[in-house]
């Protein structure tokens, strides 16, 4: 017997000519960030020109995906209908080892014991065929 | 080239926050209460040669020109502020500058949201339905926050609020007592949307958590309502009904638009701006009155009252408890009841502020008058810590 796959309904990123190294990483479970020469450090998230300078360089490369939680919420309450089911959950800001922070949720962890500061690693799920998202869990 | 004491606010308007309103049109309320801020700085709407406004839902593109036509305004400048909370504040700003540059001399600022109920099946029928997936706008946003169901402004502020208590003292007491006190001001303001409801540090504690560590009544409630000013030059404010409320100082300042890639999330960009302002008026932070903050939640105001120079950076806390900031305590803090409880009304809740702020100076703040005030600190704040506009207003020159 199939089991037919629930449909994902939760809004979904619109790759542009300038992210989609990102996501075509993401798709071979790889975090590839842009690194800018100037800071020395991950570019989160890509662009067509560096936030640190005119005359940095921007090079695609693939990052470890380690990081530590820098600051976190518990959602008790749905932030938008699509995760009315979800709760609670945890949306964070990540630390990445490269230097850059971005945004993700913490996954395949009781909320409660989410701290800051708290090592974690790059998961990656495959939400769709085409789109797979960046997550993160205790390390 | 300093704007100290070139413009005034000579007139002011605010609707009645309520909860919806019933097939009213967002330019309907602004001409409306548009009229009413004309009117009471003793204008009439041929005497207005500036405008200001807000790119509405109805209409976010040739907004100024929309309600320049529709009120039948000769508009020598006509524009649209996009500061999210701050658009107030920035309106104020922006009027002071026009006319400071000699564009025109009487401007009209002015705000409003409307908000129905929401149907059964349809989507929802606010402004603020672009808030959640607007997929094909293919901004950062949409493509690195929406995914995760970083949506919205309560989990920015609940991440700011939990690095701050990361990183200093700071008691869910403490800023529980920032809500309470607003709320004993409501009880003073039968315009506001709290009024008669007043509520203990214990109530704040025991509303639901919504997003860790806020508590339901730490969070602002989305109301419908409007608000508009009429900022003159010095001199035609001189002439005119009320005593003029002087632009004495104003500062701008944003870095971010997502808390994710804020520069700092305990330290805001609201200190350039607040000392832009207070450097302008050539005023000490010992000198303000009344201090009519932007509060979304509460860890806004405390993270204001440090950024702004009231208090030390992770001393906020200690000021709160040291501090009784009722009208008519010794550091009166939005005496309307702040957004909190007087309601958030779109962007007109960010002009709250400035309209309480004159409001007072005047000497019209009726039940809830803080004792003959001659200084105002303004903090105007949009997305989540993004766009800081700060104010000094007076009552002299």
């Amino acid at each position: 017997m199939t089991q037919e796959a629930t449909p994902y309904t939760r809004p979904l990123p619109e790759p542009t000519p300038t992210t989609r190294p990102f996501w075509d990483g993401l798709k071979q479970h790889k975090l590839v960030l842009q690194h800018s020469a100037r800071a020395k450090k991950a570019v989160y998230y890509p662009r067509s020109v560096s936030p640190y300078g005119p005359n940095d360089e921007l090079s695609w490369v693939e990052c470890s995906g380690n990081g530590t939680v820098y600051s976190f919420t518990v959602a008790r309450r749905p932030t938008a209908p699509q995760w009315s089911e979800a709760c609670p959950y945890v949306i964070a800001i990540v630390e990445i080892e490269e230097g850059a922070h971005l945004t993700a949720n913490i996954i395949d962890c009781d909320p409660e014991t989410v701290r800051i500061g708290m090592p974690v690693r790059a998961v990656f799920v495959d939400v769709t065929p085409e789109v797979t998202l960046l997550q993160f869990r205790p390390a | 080239m300093s704007l100290r004491g070139k413009s005034a606010i000579a007139g002011i308007a605010e609707f009645r926050p309520s909860r919806y309103t019933e097939g009213a049109t967002t330019l309907g309320m602004l001409a409306e209460v548009g009229m009413q801020a004309v009117a009471d700085a003793g204008l009439e709407m041929k005497d207005i040669d500036g405008l200001v406004t807000e790119a509405f839902a109805e209409s976010p593109m040739f907004a100024p020109a929309t309600v320049v036509e529709y009120l039948g305004i000769d508009a020598k400048f006509a524009e649209v502020v996009d500061h999210g909370g701050a658009t107030g504040a920035a309106m104020v700003l922006r009027a002071a500058m026009a006319i400071s540059a000699g564009l025109c001399d009487r401007v009209l600022c002015v705000t409003a949201a409307r908000r129905e109920k929401r149907s059964n099946q349809g989507p929802r029928q606010t402004a603020n339905t672009g808030w959640a997936g607007r997929r094909s706008d293919r901004t950062p946003y949409s493509e690195f926050e929406v995914p995760y169901g970083a949506i919205g402004a309560n989990l920015g502020y609940a991440m700011i609020a939990q690095r701050y208590m990361h990183e200093f003292r700071l008691k869910p007491e403490q800023l529980a007592k920032i809500a309470v006190a607003q709320r004993y001001n409501a009880c003073h303001n039968p315009e506001a949307i709290f009024y008669g409801q007043p509520i203990t540090v214990e109530d704040v504690l025991n509303s639901p958590i919504v997003v860790d560590p806020l508590h339901m009544l730490e969070i602002v409630m989305p109301v419908a309502g409007a608000a508009a000013l009429v900022v003159t030059g010095a001199k035609t404010a001189r002439k005119l009904k009320h005593d003029p409320v002087y632009v004495l100082g104003a500062g701008e300042h944003t870095t971010h638009r997502s808390i994710t890639y804020a520069p700092s999330l305990t330290h805001s960009p609201i200190k350039v701006a607040a000392d832009m302002a207070f450097d302008m008026a050539g005023v000490r932070r010992k000198d303000i009155d009344i201090a009519s903050i932007y509060d979304c939640y509460t860890i806004t105001v405390l993270i204001s009252l440090e950024d702004a120079g009231f208090a030390k950076k992770g001393a906020g806390g200690k000021f709160i408890d040291e501090h009784n900031l009722q009208f008519d305590g010794d550091f009166p803090l939005n005496p309307h009841g702040g957004q909190l409880s007087f309601g958030q009304a779109g962007l007109a809740g960010g002009m709250s502020h400035v309209t309480e702020a004159a409001r007072q100076l005047m000497g019209r703040a009726k039940g809830r008058q803080v004792k003959k005030p001659e200084f105002a600190f303004v903090n105007g704040n949009g997305g989540i810590m993004s766009e800081q506009v700060s104010l000094i207003l007076g009552r002299d020159k």
